[in-house]
């Protein structure tokens, strides 16, 4: 489903983000991405729909090459739905409209359409009675439900999460985690960059550890949580692990 | 020293003043701001777009009319457009442009420059993260900016544009350099057939200052009510 092959990304000549990114996210597949703060997995799940331009390197996604200049952009990305930490919901439109507005204008659905499959989706995340509300009336959490139902609105053949458990306070983080993981269950294919190593173990297929913008683990969940090989993921498992 | 004044000759003008001068005093107004609002967000999006060029042509011409003189501006411009039209159609004579036609495109090009200075902050103050979702949603560069970022950079500085909009109001008094009958150019009309200087122009700054104030009044108002909710 997503193939990363051999990407380079500088943000100047002598400071590269991504060092020899290579990868992939197969068909109802769940892969975890972690690592410490700067060391570049933010950055390359944002090149997987191109939100971040990058050197050198592939990244094709069903089959369509990202980086290809005669690609067309914005009709891929409206079939990788993308949760951003910081929820990004639209604040001049009411919940509803958040979950319309791509749905109408990308996919030409007509409003009623749209309307019901947002409800459909807001009712599946628990929130269809903050339909009529503005984002900043909803929680934190709320919020980020609000953002996977946008997501999922679009009926995308891939999910991208970039940290979104990491702008929520302490107790609405496992609101949004409960359903990552009904979408999971499900067979959605899913890219996930976090640090919720209790999601990944529960479902995960494979975990992939980077460090300073090298991909330096990729392994199956149990070999990663049962013997971890590199010393880079073994310290950064046990600073996160021993809370 | 108020005994020798006779404010019975405003009521006398009101029809006048107020059906020749203040209808083209708003109408002006409206229209410019309008149009300058429109051309001022394409400037404004000129000058944040990734081409050079572009932002380049926007930003000289911004700092082109904002460091000319409003007055000279409508004056030259009134003298030209007729040979710039002249240029364009190539017709073998100036073509003519009429007064208010000329003072229109004047204000609008003026007001352009400062609307495009105001969008462009409006813009600049919505977070990347916003068009960076549209974006992931499939939106085009031209739909994210016209659902995402122009209204909530619109909602933003709409205190500013009304703000510069009575300014706008202010100004088109200007147009009397080109003998156009606006509200003070009605009023000063009367004033000098009737000899009633002080009681025309008195009058007049009357009435500036209270729709002026109404206006502000309702800026704060409006503010109130639409300012996004965050």
């Amino acid at each position: 489903m997503i193939e990363i092959s051999h990407v380079n990304k500088w943000y100047s000549p002598t400071f590269q983000v991504l060092t020899d990114c290579t990868t992939s996210v197969n068909k109802g597949e769940v892969v975890v991405v972690c690592g410490p703060s700067g060391s570049g997995k933010s950055t390359l799940i944002k090149c997987v729909n191109a939100l971040e331009p990058f050197q050198s390197g592939d990244i094709s996604v069903d089959g369509t090459k990202v980086n290809d200049p005669k690609t067309d952009l914005p009709k891929l990305r409206s079939r990788v739905g993308m949760v951003f930490q910081h929820f990004e919901l639209f604040p001049h439109l009411k919940i509803i409209e958040n979950l319309c507005l791509a749905q109408q204008k990308v996919l030409g659905r007509s409003h009623d359409k749209a309307v019901a499959k947002g409800m459909q989706l807001l009712d599946r995340v628990g929130l269809n009675e903050q339909a009529q509300k503005f984002p900043a009336q909803l929680s934190g959490g709320q919020q980020q439900r609000v953002a996977i139902a946008r997501a999922l609105a679009m009926d995308p053949i891939v999910m991208l999460f970039d940290e979104p458990t990491s702008a929520l306070d302490p107790e609405m983080v496992s609101e949004v985690l409960d359903v990552m993981v009904d979408l999971a269950r499900e067979g959605m294919t899913m890219m996930v960059v976090t640090h919720e190593m209790g999601f990944a173990r529960k479902v995960a297929n494979r975990v992939i550890f980077m460090d300073r913008g090298e991909i330096v683990e990729d392994a199956p969940k149990d070999d990663f949580f049962g013997k971890t090989r590199s010393d880079r993921a073994q310290k950064f498992l046990s600073k996160i692990l021993s809370h | 020293m108020f005994a020798n004044l006779d404010f019975d000759v405003i009521r006398r003008a009101l029809p006048y003043l107020f059906y020749e001068g203040m209808t083209f005093t708003l109408t002006l107004t409206g229209l410019a701001a309008l149009g300058g609002l429109i051309f001022g967000t394409a400037i404004a999006l000129m000058r944040l777009s990734g081409f050079k060029i572009l932002g380049r042509i926007a930003g000289v011409y911004v700092d082109f009319m904002r460091s000319l003189p409003l007055v000279l501006v409508i004056f030259w411009f009134y003298f030209l457009v007729p040979y710039i039209g002249q240029w364009l159609t190539g017709a073998s004579r100036p073509i003519s442009v009429g007064a208010f036609a000329s003072s229109l495109i004047t204000f609008i090009m003026f007001e352009a420059a400062y609307f495009s200075e105001i969008m462009r902050a409006g813009i600049q103050s919505i977070s990347r993260g916003q068009p960076a979702a549209a974006n992931a949603l499939g939106l085009t560069y031209a739909q994210t900016m016209r659902y995402v970022v122009l209204p909530q950079a619109f909602r933003n500085m709409l205190p500013v544009l009304i703000t510069q909009t009575i300014v706008l109001f202010q100004d088109t008094s200007l147009v009397y350099v080109l003998s156009i009958t606006d509200f003070l150019g009605a009023a000063s009309k009367v004033a000098q057939r009737d000899g009633r200087l002080v009681e025309m122009y008195l009058f007049a700054a009357v009435v500036y200052f209270t729709i002026s104030s109404i206006a502000s009044f309702g800026v704060r108002r409006l503010q109130a009510r639409i300012a996004i909710i965050r």
